[in-house]
């Protein structure tokens, strides 16, 4: 698997649009850096951009290309080579790409204008971000048939994710306001990978005073060490999730 | 004759579409056989059944006396050519041959039409600036790099020019003279006259008839293969 994952990531670093990506996070994050003396500040804002742009690329990227290269992967299952190895393969093919135009575009500038623990946790949720995007984008491209069908679902899985989430919560706290809901709100956040790496992030700031009641709640949760665990064991549940119904699916695939 | 491929009361359905309705067949080795039918028979189905792409509603295939369930390893011994040859954009004639390669842990052993369509002067060339032609070479020369026991090739004269199409008949009549079965499909009666030894008809997911060509010929007292089809199709329609 890891061989194809090499010659997907040599055709993938040469296509304009990764390039594109690259050059789109690192002005963003330069131009922040640069414009504002206040590094903290920065990072908010960089937090910010990335939870909106890095999902959204990432599903919708890893999708196009999955369809883009259907030919290509009936060729491969022609080969002698399990269809499990040839999805995985895919999957670290696709996603060291677009991680690698992360580490470019974020993570150095990251490094050299903020260093900290912030910084890290910054670089460690972009991280997790990313492949947990790509392994939904598995997941869509191996549920539908056609490109414009699974494209189509990678969007409404991002929208939902960046925003009907948000509100469904919302209603939720508007609905139940009078019960104790903070254990609850702890469950819904693991529910969804935008979140999970927002609060991480954000509580790393030290702003969470500014969050009230429930912020002090995720303070002492997800500000424990415990908490971290949680919070970075529910990323990896949402990698891992997605990538195995797409094995399961992609190895009774009809191509 | 050894038997390669046994496939043995083959279905599958699309959704409500029956596609394959209880097909069996055997191909032996050293020989031509061409698969013919109208659109829609399930040529294509057959053909991706025996190489795993489409996976049985029931029935079975035997390659070599074992079953090609859940396995992989016997697609050692085949090659395949698609119809349509479609790779990653901005990968390398030269790198996709090399990661075929790395997959099959084999060395390229067979360059003739490698040499025949002048591949190996454009190794560095990526598949976006290719055309559909092109791209038809590098998937013949894909498939017959390795010196397969099987050959399988969906429509495979479909855009390529008419040298180039000469050179693949030749290199497939080269084939079968080495003991190798290759399965074509193809909707160009001529060339299956010229080159097959066998003719599968499939009309509606069904084996119309599976016979040799000369005695297809002798049958109906025609010359020609396109000749003797239509008199014995339009004899059982009566």
């Amino acid at each position: 698997m890891l061989k194809i994952a090499k010659y997907i990531i040599f055709d993938i670093i040469r296509s304009k649009v990764l390039l594109a990506y690259t050059l789109l996070l690192l002005a963003i994050s330069l131009t922040i850096f640069m414009s504002d003396a206040d590094v903290t500040k920065g990072l908010v804002s960089i937090t910010t951009v990335i939870l909106i742009i890095v999902p959204l690329v990432s599903i919708v990227y890893a999708t196009t290309y999955y369809f883009n290269a259907a030919e290509f992967t009936e060729m491969l299952v022609s080969q002698p080579i399990s269809r499990r190895n040839i999805l995985l393969g895919k999957f670290i093919g696709i996603s060291s790409s677009i991680l690698l135009a992360f580490i470019i575009g974020v993570c150095i500038p990251v490094c050299l204008f903020a260093f900290s623990a912030t910084g890290i946790t910054l670089m460690v949720s972009g991280y997790l971000l990313t492949l947990s995007f790509v392994s939904l984008a598995f997941l869509t491209s191996t549920i539908t048939h056609d490109k414009a069908k699974g494209i189509g679902l990678a969007l409404m899985l991002w929208f939902y994710f960046s925003i009907i989430f948000d509100g469904l919560v919302l209603l939720f706290l508007y609905t139940f306001a009078d019960y104790p809901l903070e254990k609850a709100m702890i469950v819904l956040t693991a529910l969804n990978p935008i979140d999970l790496a927002r609060i991480l992030i954000l509580l790393q700031l030290d702003i969470s005073a500014l969050m009230g009641y429930t912020g002090a709640l995720y303070q002492q949760f997800f500000g424990s060490g415990s908490g971290i665990i949680f919070s970075l064991l529910m990323q990896l549940v949402w990698i891992l999730v997605p990538l195995f119904f797409a094995l399961r699916i992609f190895k009774k695939k009809d191509l | 004759m050894e038997k390669i491929i046994a496939v043995e009361g083959l279905k599958k359905s699309f959704g409500r579409l029956e596609v394959l309705k209880n097909v069996s067949c055997d191909f032996a080795a050293g020989g031509v056989v061409s698969i013919l039918g109208p659109n829609a028979s399930g040529k294509t189905t057959l053909i991706k059944s025996i190489l795993g792409m489409v996976l049985p509603d029931s029935g079975s295939i035997l390659f070599k006396g074992k079953s090609i369930l859940n396995t992989f390893d016997y697609k050692r011994h085949i090659g395949y050519m698609p119809q349509i040859g479609h790779y990653p954009d901005n990968m390398q004639i030269g790198q996709l041959f090399k990661m075929v390669m790395d997959i099959r842990q084999q060395d390229a052993v067979d360059t003739d039409l490698l040499k025949a369509y002048q591949l190996e002067g454009m190794y560095h060339k990526t598949m976006r600036t290719l055309s559909g032609g092109t791209l038809q070479k590098v998937s013949a020369a894909l498939a017959f790099m390795f010196s397969p026991d099987v050959l399988i090739l969906d429509e495979p004269s479909a855009g390529l020019d008419p040298l180039a199409a000469d050179a693949l008949k030749e290199k497939i009549l080269a084939e079968r003279a080495n003991g190798k079965l290759v399965l074509i499909t193809s909707h160009i009666l001529s060339e299956a006259d010229e080159i097959s030894d066998h003719i599968l008809y499939l009309f509606e997911g069904k084996i119309k008839f599976y016979k040799t060509l000369p005695d297809l010929k002798m049958e109906t007292g025609e010359q020609k293969l396109s000749r003797a089809l239509t008199q014995l199709l339009s004899l059982s329609s009566c």
